[in-house]
């Protein structure tokens, strides 16, 4: 699933596996390499060992099996100071008892540099997180947003090629967290650091990365790009986990150039991209974005199957409209769609026949 | 929009109906503050007349001296023209007063205490109030004089003059002389003079008290560092049971501790027989561990050791672990790590479990008592002395009120330099 050995991996995950009370893994078989300069995300919920993957990473976990490489090197060995991974920690972990200054200098100071170098490099990664004023506060004299930027410098200023964030932005408020992800993002991409991120939030994962790695139940479900993940999601894990989504049960009843024909429990034929079936006569799982059903029939093909649908509840939402429909014997069918002008407001009560285009509809895994 | 509130020619804040904000507010909160006070009025009263007041009134005793200027007014007022340096004794009309003073204080049955009171001045005095409380009071004074020579024949100490010096000395209401005396100084013929060399003890006790009080602290602070480390690092459930065992202490009577120490230490006790028997210590030169200095020390750091304990622990609780770990991510080696980040922010437990066990140790009596012989003891012994024993109240008092002073000024140098703000007791 992962991608195989390819040159110039800079972190490498190669068949970890890891267990705390050696019955149960936590962590099963995972492979993962990302070139230099990647903006990983590791998303998955709570449990699911995205975030003892990074611990191992970072070496305050070891590998109960399997070899974790950076930059070619095996670094099973090697003890967290030494290994020069500059992280992010949930909670930020300032120290308290230091100023911001003195915060940004500690692991300058641990490595030795001289006393001009060091306030050098505090300022100057002061200002790359847009706090120039603030070295002389304690943590405690700060906002978390603040606090969040003065942890994201004092990975920074040590100049780490790998910067490893463990659900930084969890604590700050909607708002904070949005302009955070940006601020993060640019950082990373003006000063070309490879980073890993672990986040529960699909937002966040979809908005910063390069690539996402979906985690459930200590297995990466999938790598893929933010745009692959949600429009083609491997398996109905992956389906629900991302964005929201609409799932229907049911048989194949054909495979037939390229398009399966689902029949579905509730009733009616439905033509679906087969993805994880290959036969007639397996179970599967359905899955269709909300903002993909289309219940306006000229919109749809001539011959594609449609089915009928009952309007339970018309949800005025600003920028969109959702819906809920009755479909095929559930009740909690959403259909998304866009506040324009000609847009139909559907109506509780009424009877409509909705539609998608067989490829947004993907036959998974039941 | 909310209304600007109106104001007064003189600039207050008034309510809705005129009157000033601060008054109507002062108002609405009297119920309550009545209320409050109400309800922690029975402590504060206990704790006024069990506490406050016995403290105050032992402060008061190292200063007050009404005894002799109470049972003897005539002889100490004639008292005060006599010149003790003139080598002469006090002149006649001093011993007709001092005749006629003694006989009230005799029908009062004071005349004893009078004579303690100066025996801890003077020795020997005591039993010469003693003697003239049996002949004094059958003279008809003041027919039968000359006193002089009446006093000078009843017991030769009433002639001579250090005796006279010693009741003019101690005349006034008020005297200094307990506080002279619990730093090895007394009131001699020039004023406050040192006490001669082998009568001095109170400088070198205070001393000991405060040198062993700090070694028992450091100990405190060496010994349970590591343990309340280890507590606050374990999961609870084990935390829990191994807290126990540092409370177990607590359950057992000090007394039964103490012994227990005396039982180990002895000369013939567990810890020697095992030196002994493992050949580190020969038989004939087995170490002294109790009835000095190492058993006290050895005694109240395993008692007061729990008071290090506790506190620490709650602090290091609140020290989340994620800051070791962000030291080790930005380089720190594990030492780095502890000594940078974790170590300075449990410093506030370390001032709080130190407060607890000196302040404890500096006034501990039953440990010091048991196990510390003679050269062992604090200066707590020697208040408990003179408090039980030689009944001398005034001069424990002093070396209280001068524990007191000392204590309270240790605590400003520590609010001074660490801040007392930063002391968690929990």
């Amino acid at each position: 699933m992962a991608d195989s050995d390819q040159g110039g991996a800079f972190v490498e995950f190669d068949r970890v596996q890891k267990s705390y009370d050696g019955e149960n893994l936590v962590v099963k078989d995972l492979n993962l390499s990302l070139p230099k300069g990647e903006f990983l995300t590791m998303l998955g919920p709570s449990g699911s060992g995205k975030t003892t993957c990074l611990m191992m990473l970072a070496g305050f976990e070891t590998a109960t099996n399997g070899d974790i490489r950076l930059d070619g090197q095996p670094i099973n060995n090697i003890p967290p100071h030494k290994r020069g991974i500059g992280m992010v920690f949930q909670n930020y972990a300032l120290f308290p008892h230091m100023t911001v200054a003195e915060n940004l200098s500690f692991p300058l100071e641990v490595r030795k540099m001289g006393k001009s170098e060091r306030e050098a490099k505090v300022k100057h990664v002061l200002e790359l997180v847009q706090m120039g004023e603030f070295g002389g506060r304690r943590p405690s004299q700060l906002s978390g947003g603040q606090q969040q930027r003065i942890a994201l410098a004092r990975a920074l200023v040590f100049e780490a090629e790998l910067v490893l964030m463990d659900e930084p932005l969890g604590a700050l408020d909607k708002q904070l967290r949005e302009t955070m992800q940006f601020e993060i993002k640019r950082i990373a991409d003006d000063l070309g650091i490879t980073v890993v991120y672990v986040t529960h939030d699909q937002t966040e994962a979809l908005t910063m990365s390069d690539r996402v790695a979906v985690f459930e139940d200590g297995r990466i479900q999938q790598l893929a790009p933010p745009d692959e993940l949600y429009e083609s999601p491997q398996n109905s894990f992956v389906a629900q986990f991302i964005g929201e989504n609409n799932t229907l049960e049911g048989t194949v009843k054909e495979i037939k150039n390229g398009i399966a024909l689902v029949q579905l429990d509730g009733g009616g034929l439905i033509d679906c991209k087969p993805v994880n079936v290959t036969k007639a006569g397996e179970r599967t799982r359905v899955s269709i974005r909300p903002e993909r059903v289309e219940f306006d029939k000229t919109r749809l093909h001539a011959d594609a199957h449609t089915l009928k649908a009952e309007v339970l509840e018309f949800i005025y939402m600003g920028d969109i409209f959702r819906t809920r429909l009755r479909v095929a014997g559930q009740d909690d069918f959403i259909i998304k769609s866009r506040n324009a002008p000609d847009q139909v407001r559907l109506e509780p009560g009424s009877e409509i026949e909705i539609g998608w285009l067989a490829e947004d509809c993907r036959a998974l895994d039941a | 929009m909310t209304s600007v509130p109106d104001t007064d020619a003189a600039g207050r804040v008034l309510s809705a109906d005129g009157t000033p904000l601060k008054q109507s507010l002062n108002r609405a909160l009297r119920r309550q503050k009545l209320r409050a006070l109400a309800l922690i009025a029975p402590l504060l009263i206990f704790v006024l007349v069990s506490f406050v007041a016995p403290i105050l009134d032992m402060l008061f005793r190292s200063v007050e001296n009404q005894l002799i200027s109470d049972n003897l007014p005539q002889t100490v007022v004639i008292l005060e023209d006599w010149d003790p340096n003139s080598g002469e004794l006090p002149s006649e009309a001093v011993f007709e007063a001092f005749a006629g003073d003694l006989q009230i204080a005799i029908s009062k049955k004071v005349h004893t205490r009078i004579g303690s009171r100066l025996n801890y001045e003077k020795p020997g005095i005591s039993s010469l109030f003693r003697k003239a409380g049996r002949q004094v009071k059958k003279w008809d004074i003041p027919n039968d004089g000359p006193y002089k020579e009446k006093f000078a024949d009843l017991n030769k100490g009433f002639a001579d003059i250090e005796v006279w010096r010693t009741i003019k000395t101690y005349s006034g209401a008020y005297t200094n002389g307990y506080f002279l005396n619990s730093i090895d100084m007394q009131k001699g013929a020039d004023g406050a003079e040192a006490r001669p060399e082998n009568e001095q003890i109170y400088i070198t006790l205070f001393i000991r008290t405060l040198i062993m009080s700090l070694a028992i602290t450091s100990l405190c602070i060496l010994l349970g560092y590591p343990v309340a480390w280890i507590l606050a690092n374990l999961p609870s459930r084990t935390a829990n049971l191994l807290m126990i065992l540092v409370l177990l202490p607590f359950w057992t009577s000090l007394l039964v501790r103490t012994s227990a120490w005396k039982v180990m230490l002895q000369d013939q006790g567990v810890v020697n027989e095992v030196l002994v028997w493992i050949g580190l210590v020969a038989d004939d030169s087995r170490l002294a561990l109790i009835n000095n200095q190492t058993g006290t020390i050895i005694a109240m750091t395993h008692i007061l050791l729990p008071f290090m304990i506790l506190p620490l622990y709650s602090v290091m609780q609140t020290i989340s672990p994620t800051y070791l770990r962000a030291a080790k991510s930005l380089g720190a080696t594990d030492w780095t790590a502890f000594w940078r980040v974790y170590f300075p922010q449990s410093i506030p437990g370390i001032g709080a479990g130190s407060i607890l066990v000196f302040i404890l140790s500096i006034g501990y009596y039953i440990t010091p008592e048991l196990v510390g012989g003679t050269k062992g003891v604090f200066i707590s012994n020697r208040i408990a002395f003179h408090i039980l024993s030689s009944l001398n109240w005034g001069l424990a008092a002093a070396l209280g009120t001068i524990l007191l002073v000392v204590v309270m000024a240790l605590y400003w140098a520590y609010d001074k330099i660490v801040g007392i703000d930063n002391v968690k007791l929990g």
